[in-house]
């Protein structure tokens, strides 16, 4: 039983763990580069304006888009490794 | 054949999709009417979801919202997709392996409380009130718009619509109705989107194109679209496209947006009708898919129809003259007709100036060559995006496309609303709170009912809007990120979470989010009765951005209180235990 219990917690601070780093990079793609830290990549230009327009308008959503599927990705792995898939 | 007749065809054709679905998707049991008998493929819940969240707003308003504002307005781009990766770690696949039916009901079992469970009902109730009554309107102007009739006629047909599809097969019905609306919408955004992306700049993706060149034989050759658009809109006076404001406010006004997505009831109950964990977590990517091929492109939809109607304005360039009265395109006489559009020629010269009269430069300028205002005097957002087919100079049917896709925009959203209020009275208040012995084939009759009844009151409401209904969105919002968001995500996250922590919490994030809104838009939105205006803001946060503070605040309040309470029973602690892993989800189906 504790041995079980254990592994869960294992299981959970694993998920937490991929949430946290995962959340950090939502957080930089969008209130990140796109608002707050604007200033700091304006010398990079993107297609007639600078990078954080694009981040604004483009980067973020793509960002968002791959966090997503790399967040099912690697749980659904995590689920096989830790036998708590759906059969 | 005129427009509205082709209009009257297209439309007439979507709604004959709809029906025939409605038919083929009947429900015949409460799994089916609430969560589409859990057997919806991942890929098609995300393209019903795509339809279930965007709007009549997304589709006709968002590109004019961006493209008057510029850079600062990208927020609700950002504000509307960032949610979904909240939502996908944070709630869906947990919710989904709970297994059940409601957001409330998940509220009200995992807290072990009936109070929680009536807090939760009241919080998704205003929430989605408020929202629908927005979508019935946009319906009804959709309707009268491009149908040519009465709005009053064009709300009982679109709640007429809605009621034979959503209460014939509640969610099942309206999942795979979703479906088509989805595809209907995305196809009339689009079109004309890569049409003028290439007539623009060459490139046919509209997202690619709005940081591309602009390509031979348009204004600014080989100059950056966007460098093209901001010299165009400095030289008239207007603020430069790509400047910042305030960052620390679009900050917070993204994140109130984001969390508030996370916690919108009739999203989060879409994620009920996959089959699997796995699947919750694959679908929200799949949802984010399609949510973002539109949201790609409206910025780039709204730069471009900016630029295109401004150089319409100025055909010699600003140092030239002024576009002539005769001149104006067709397109630009059809929509004055509507009024969205509208010009005066103040200065009596036969030409139309387009500029910022209120820009002081201007009006040196102004003086010296004769203008006498703005003479544009019209200038209504949502023209960037209806306008479109005809300012790219495409056929009818792509107008009628835009027709269809603007209804199916606002109806999809609607019945995913009616479906999240109905399943909340029939299933939380009436199963769960007063008759729990009521048989299935009550339950669904009392779910069909309740469908109705709401159909009926969103018509209503849709056509006598009580006077608050632009402010109501905030409220929708601000409420969703400041009541259920935090709850949920508690409910999961943290087993010492207690009946009393949740429901003090809730009623803090709803307490503070509504009085901070009722103190500077008036007591129950009632105008005259703000107590404070918006040189008064608390640290100069307006009303629409209080979302995360609310949530921060029943965080804070659910802790001290769980703290200072006992821990919830052993078999609530297992509950959570068993939410937090995939494995015996398909067991959880039937209960």
């Amino acid at each position: 039983m504790s041995d079980n219990q254990g592994s869960a917690d294992n299981y959970w601070t694993k998920n937490l763990r991929l949430i946290g780093l995962c959340l950090v990079i939502w957080a930089l793609a969008s209130f990140g580069f796109a608002i707050l830290l604007r200033p700091l990549v304006s010398g990079i230009a993107v297609g007639g304006t600078d990078l954080g327009f694009w981040f604004a308008q483009q980067g973020s959503i793509l960002v968002f888009l791959v966090l997503i599927f790399f967040y099912a990705w690697r749980m659904n792995a995590i689920d096989r490794e830790f036998g708590v898939d759906e059969e | 054949m005129d427009q509205t007749t082709l209009n009257f065809i297209v439309v007439g054709l979507s709604f004959a999709l709809y029906f025939g679905i409605a038919i083929w998707a009947r429900a015949g049991s409460t799994s089916e009417f609430y969560a589409a008998g859990r057997g919806v493929n991942p890929v098609l819940n995300g393209m019903a979801t795509a339809a279930d969240w965007m709007s009549a707003a997304s589709f006709i308003s968002m590109a004019g919202l961006i493209a008057f504002v510029g850079y600062n307005n990208s927020l609700f781009l950002m504000g509307w997709t960032g949610g979904y990766v909240l939502m996908a770690m944070l709630l869906a696949p947990y919710l989904r392996k709970f297994g059940k039916f409601t957001v409330p009901e998940f509220v009200g079992d995992r807290y072990y409380s009936n109070a929680a469970r009536v807090v939760a009902v009241i919080c998704l109730i205003v929430i989605s009130v408020t929202y629908v009554i927005g979508q019935m309107r946009g319906a009804g102007i959709a309707f009268s718009r491009f149908l040519e009739i009465d709005i009053f006629w064009g709300l009982i047909t679109a709640g007429a619509v809605v009621f034979v599809y959503a209460v014939l097969g509640g969610m099942k019905g309206i999942t795979y109705t979703q479906v088509a609306q989805y595809c209907v919408l995305i196809v009339a955004y689009t079109i004309p989107a890569i049409f003028i992306s290439l007539n623009l700049t060459g490139n046919p993706i509209p997202g690619l194109g709005l940081f591309s060149t602009m390509s031979e034989g348009n204004a600014g050759e080989g100059q950056y679209l966007l460098v093209t658009l901001d010299q165009l809109l400095t030289d008239l006076g207007f603020r430069e496209y790509t400047a910042t404001t305030n960052p620390w406010l679009m900050a917070l006004y993204t994140l109130s947006l984001m969390i508030g997505t996370a916690g919108l009831p009739h999203v989060i109950i879409r994620f009920f009708t996959v089959p699997k964990v796995a699947d919750a977590r694959w679908s929200a990517g799949w949802a984010l898919v399609f949510i973002a091929l539109l949201y790609l492109t409206a910025p780039a939809v709204g730069a471009m129809a900016r630029l295109n109607i401004t150089t319409t304005m100025w055909p010699a360039g600003i140092e030239g003259e002024a576009v002539a009265v005769e001149e104006l395109p067709d397109w630009f006489e059809t929509w004055q007709v509507t009024g969205l559009l509208g010009v005066e020629d103040k200065n009596g010269d036969g030409r139309i100036q387009y500029y910022n009269d209120a820009n002081p430069d201007m009006q040196a300028i102004a003086a010296e060559r004769g203008w006498e205002g703005n003479e544009l005097v019209t200038f209504n957002r949502d023209i960037l995006v209806l306008a479109n087919p005809e300012i790219a100079q495409l056929p009818g049917w792509v107008i009628a496309l835009i027709a269809a896709g603007g209804i199916a925009a606002a109806l999809s959203t609607a019945a995913g609303l009616l479906l999240a209020i109905s399943s909340a009275i029939s299933h939380d208040l009436i199963k769960s709170v007063f008759n729990p012995n009521i048989s299935e084939r009550g339950e669904l009759l009392a779910a069909r009912i309740s469908m109705a009844v709401a159909i009926v009151v969103a018509v209503w409401l849709g056509l006598n809007p009580p006077g608050f209904a632009a402010q109501v969105v905030a409220l929708a919002f601000g409420l969703a990120a400041a009541t259920l968001f935090p709850t949920l995500m508690m409910g999961i996250f943290s087993k010492r979470m207690n009946s009393a922590g949740a429901t003090a919490g809730m009623l803090a994030g709803l307490i503070t989010t509504c009085l901070y809104l009722f103190l500077y838009l008036g007591w129950f939105f009632i105008p005259g009765t703000a107590l404070l205006d918006s040189s008064q803001y608390l640290f100069g946060i307006p009303p629409t951005h209080f979302g995360p503070i609310g949530a921060v605040f029943n965080f804070a309040v659910a802790y001290a209180v769980a703290q200072a309470t006992a821990a919830p029973p052993q078999h609530i602690q297992d509950l959570v235990e068993s939410v937090r892993i995939p494995r015996g989800a398909g067991a959880a189906v039937d209960h």
